[in-house]
């Protein structure tokens, strides 16, 4: 894996350079027009940010539960990720309302609930970051209440009434959309899944770098 | 004579132009009245949003991979000095 990272980051920074292309090339949305093509990059983000987050909370539960340290470099990773890839969403999910909503942001449970995760990672890095001894088991612990948020994003749409598209519109994109869609969302997903891993091997030196001091220090 | 002149002139500027400037001008707001559609004055164009959203996404991206290129760089060069200072 670590010599697939590089070239990884290449194909899909290619496939992103060429997306513009693509999606310029598949047709308006009838009612949105134009803005609906934040949709290619605000999709994939979104959905690897539930990604991340399911990751964190899997890794941190395997930490907590089966006491290997591994994994918490793995739970470290996904959670700065998460962190990026819900910036991206944060962002772009506004950009689009503006035109196709009128308004900025709107308090409906998708969005809330997307901002509450999105706060949850930021103190989880923070707690990681400035919490001293035990942060790790506390961390461990706010991942996995990260984690329980990841279904009830998902199906808010479905439950609630909601001004965000449902999730029935995915499966039904017409090819001429669809295309352009997977086609994003195989290039972020190629790159979500190097920068994990090339985060998760940052983490694990830094862990044996730790392990060196203190072994000098002993000596 | 003329001195009384200007006086009625002075006079009438005072008293009778403020109604009829009052007359020219629109009435005051006496209330805000909300609507549901934004005027097309000010919407902001699509393409705006559109190439701000991909930029913010290129930009973040980027910025990121260069953010761990940068770290695992250092902790590497610090873990060879330390594997070198143990031997």
């Amino acid at each position: 894996m670590k010599h697939l990272t590089t070239p990884f980051i290449g194909i899909s920074a290619a496939m992103l350079a060429v997306a513009p292309w693509i999606i310029n090339a598949a047709p308006y949305e009838s009612t949105m027009g134009l803005v609906q093509k934040v949709f290619y990059f605000h999709f994939p983000a979104a959905i690897l940010f539930l990604l991340a987050a399911t990751i964190c909370g899997v890794s941190s539960a395997i930490f907590l539960f089966g006491k290997r340290p591994n994994a918490d470099g793995w739970a470290i990773a996904a959670a700065e990720l998460g962190l990026v890839f819900g910036s991206l969403t944060l962002v772009t999910g506004p950009l689009w309302a503006r035109k196709a909503w009128g308004v900025w942001w709107v308090w409906d449970p998708r969005l809330t609930s997307s901002l509450l995760l999105w706060m949850i990672f930021s103190a989880y890095l923070l707690l990681r970051k400035y919490g001293g001894p035990g942060s790790d088991k506390l961390g461990a612990g706010m991942a996995l209440f990260g984690m329980a948020n990841v279904p009830f994003i998902y199906v808010s749409v479905n439950v609630w009434r909601t001004l965000h598209p449902q999730t029935s519109v995915v499966p039904t994109l017409p090819a001429d959309m669809g295309i352009p869609l997977w086609f994003c969302f195989a290039a972020m997903t190629m790159l979500f899944l190097s920068l994990l891993s090339l985060r998760a091997r940052l983490e694990h030196q830094r862990a044996r770098v730790e392990a060196l001091y203190l072994a000098e220090d002993e000596a | 004579m003329s001195f009384l002149r200007i006086l009625l002139v002075l006079a009438a500027l005072a008293f009778g132009a403020p109604p009829a400037i009052a007359a020219q001008q629109p009435p005051p707001q006496s209330e805000f009245v909300p609507v549901d559609e934004i005027p097309p004055g000010e919407q902001i164009p699509a393409i705006n949003l559109v190439a701000a959203a991909y930029g913010f996404v290129w930009v973040v991206l980027l910025g990121y991979v260069w953010s761990i290129a940068r770290r695992l760089q250092k902790v590497e060069a610090e873990l060879v000095d330390l594997e070198s200072r143990k031997r």
